[in-house]
């Protein structure tokens, strides 16, 4: 396979964007990462798109055909990639593997998702599609749901309290405060949302244990990066930042059918896939995006993909590991949690916030001498995982 | 000013008894003072809701040239028995909340404007109005309409309000209510608020209503619209 180097990152700020059409927030996103690469006239070969329902959620699908005509791309080949909230993540491979293989030289890969156009219960109906029809969703079941039950199984097996969940939401939101992409910009305090007498009433319950604050918002947006060659990249003459490792995994459907519901199987095997096709451990890493739908799901994917041993990733988080400037930084951009999550745009823009980190480009919330990251994007739940690898090159 | 005319066109006024201010603390850890103003701030108030006559996100330009008009008639003796709330944060006005009393037995809501975003001010400040008309001012019920899917959503969500028959007087949009078992049923997990305010917030809020500058506002209502990346 030839290395896959990411050449350009764009996107464009996460939040409800009433005025701006799905096709069109990817339009941008595409055309910043385009720009960012400096690509010029150079023509682009194939373009991978990530979303997860525009047909549900906008009624349009062929998204992929419709972005490449609003680019003139043509006639790069295109095609819209499923995987729900991990499609971006699924688009990125797809692109890797369309370089890697010699298929396509310039790949541009967009993640993107206009949510905000249906109410906020409907959102969450269209999201929860994605669960088991029969088992699952006549039941009532949604992602919220499943997110309550695994949070009480967790921590009554390690001890995770709500303090650590909410430390998680003040620790992404602190972070999402210095990002300018980032769909929730505001600090919130342990007092605000859990401590304080009448504390309910700023974070309700959504699904027990899990509060408001422990959810990410239902976000508009979209992310963008462009993969190409080692050659072409160095011609270019952008820092070369490539994807060493890629993995991915799956579990069964439902989470009841799972011996251990807490054991998220497909991290851990994704994970590992993704560091052992990058030659690296855990411990190799210096920043890391995780999926953090909901609080718990950073403290347990940071455990599942190896960075901490079962039932002490909430311990590192006490102990303020996972901050900007701590041993290993957790989502320096926010996360779900505060950049937001429109589903089919998160793994892209988890790649683009590694790209900007190991570049030295983030801003305020660089992580200091960030050569390699990590990414995990979470499908369904936890039923398909995707695991990237970064390593910027010198 | 022709004394006689005046008396025909400014409408009597009902007592009310005042509402007592109260302190929230928010998701922040900031603390909101709600509390009632009289009509001399209007002035004040107005320079708030002047920014929003253009910003058509979520009808705040619909619900801010009413709010004007309405304070302004309150200001100049044209409204009855109008009240109004507002919400400071040490200070800086982040909210304006108004009712207008139709009868010792019902309230008619008519706006709520956060300023703030994003930190449930607009639902603290609309629980505050429900609160100073059911509990306070004793009434039956609240009428309520709204111009905004979002509020409208928030309130039939988060109360449950019951249908009625008629029109709002803020036009002909269906009318709902807020009755005082809906407004004690859910009084636990929406009405926030602890009394009396500690004296050094209280006298901050009452030192000086904050404006934010035109800038501000916007960027509050209309959040990453307005930064510079694109």
């Amino acid at each position: 396979m030839r290395p896959v180097v990411v050449a350009g990152a764009g996107m464009i700020p996460f939040e409800r964007r009433d005025e701006d059409s799905l096709v069109g927030m990817m339009a941008v996103a595409g055309l910043n990462a385009m720009d960012d690469a400096g690509l010029g006239d150079r023509a682009v070969d194939a373009v991978y798109v990530g979303n997860m329902a525009s047909g549900l959620f906008n009624h349009q699908v062929s998204v992929a055909s419709a972005l490449v005509d609003r680019l003139s791309l043509m006639p790069a080949a295109a095609d819209r990639i499923e995987n729900g909230p991990a499609s971006g993540g699924s688009a990125i491979k797809n692109g890797f593997l369309a370089v890697a293989s010699g298929y396509a030289d310039i790949v541009l890969v967009v993640g993107g998702e206009k949510m905000r156009e249906v109410i906020g219960p409907k959102a969450t109906d269209i999201v929860a599609a994605m669960t088991h029809p029969s088992a699952e969703y006549i039941y009532g079941v949604t992602l919220p749901a499943l997110a309550g039950l695994f949070t009480r199984l967790y921590m009554e097996k390690y001890g995770v309290t709500r303090e650590h969940l909410t430390m998680v939401a003040i620790k992404n939101q602190e972070n999402g405060l210095l990002n300018p992409y980032a769909h929730i910009r505001m600090k919130i305090t342990m007092e605000g949302v859990l401590t304080h007498p009448q504390a309910h009433i700023n974070s309700p319950i959504v699904a027990d244990p899990l509060h408001l604050y422990d959810c990410c918002p239902v976000s508009d947006g979209a992310a963008a990066v462009l993969l190409t060659t080692e050659e072409i990249a160095k011609e270019l003459n952008k820092p070369i930042v490539t994807i060493d490792g890629v993995g991915q995994a799956t579990d069964t459907h439902t989470l009841q059918e799972r011996s251990d519901p807490t054991d998220l199987k497909a991290v851990t095997v994704a994970s590992e896939r993704a560091f052992s096709m990058a030659g690296l451990k855990p411990k190799d890493v210096d920043v890391a995006e995780l999926h953090d739908a909901f609080t718990i799901l950073e403290i347990a994917e940071s455990e599942h993909a190896g960075f901490f041993p079962k039932g002490e990733g909430a311990k590192a988080l006490e102990a303020g590991e996972t901050r900007i400037g701590g041993k290993l930084p957790i989502n320096p951009s926010g996360g779900l949690k505060a950049r937001g999550h429109p589903v089919g745009a998160t793994g892209v823009a988890q790649a683009v916030e590694l790209v900007w980190q190991l570049r030295g480009e983030a801003g305020d919330r660089q992580v200091k001498k960030a050569t390699t990251g990590f990414s995990l994007n979470f499908g369904g739940f936890g039923n398909n995982v995707l695991a990237f690898v970064l390593r910027r090159k010198s | 000013m022709d004394i006689e005319v005046e008396a025909y066109l400014r409408p009597p006024e009902m007592y009310m008894p005042p509402y007592p201010a109260k302190v929230i603390t928010l998701a922040t850890g900031g603390k909101l003072v709600i509390r009632q103003v009289t009509r001399d701030v209007v002035p004040t108030l107005l320079q708030a809701v002047k920014p929003t006559l253009e910003v058509e996100r979520d009808y705040y330009d619909i619900v801010g040239a009413r709010l004007y008009a309405e304070l302004l008639g309150w200001y100049r003796y044209r409204v009855r028995d109008e009240f109004c709330l507002v919400g400071q944060i040490e200070g800086l006005l982040v909210g304006i909340v108004n009712t207008r009393s139709f009868s010792p037995e019902v309230d008619i809501s008519l706006h709520t404007l956060a300023i703030e975003r994003g930190l449930r001010i607009g639902a603290h400040l609309f629980a505050a109005k429900m609160e100073y008309s059911i509990e306070y001012l004793g009434r039956k019920e609240v009428l309520i309409t709204a111009e905004s899917p979002i509020g409208f959503r928030r309130w039939m969500i988060e109360y449950g309000l019951e249908k009625r028959d008629g029109q709002h007087e803020l036009g002909g949009a269906t009318p709902f209510a807020l009755t005082r078992d809906l407004y004690f049923r859910n009084k636990d997990r929406l009405v926030a608020g602890e009394r009396p305010v500690p004296a050094d917030l209280m006298e901050v809020a009452e030192r000086e209503i904050i404006i934010a500058s035109e800038d501000d506002i916007l960027e509050k209502i209309l959040g990453a619209k307005r930064r510079l990346v694109q």
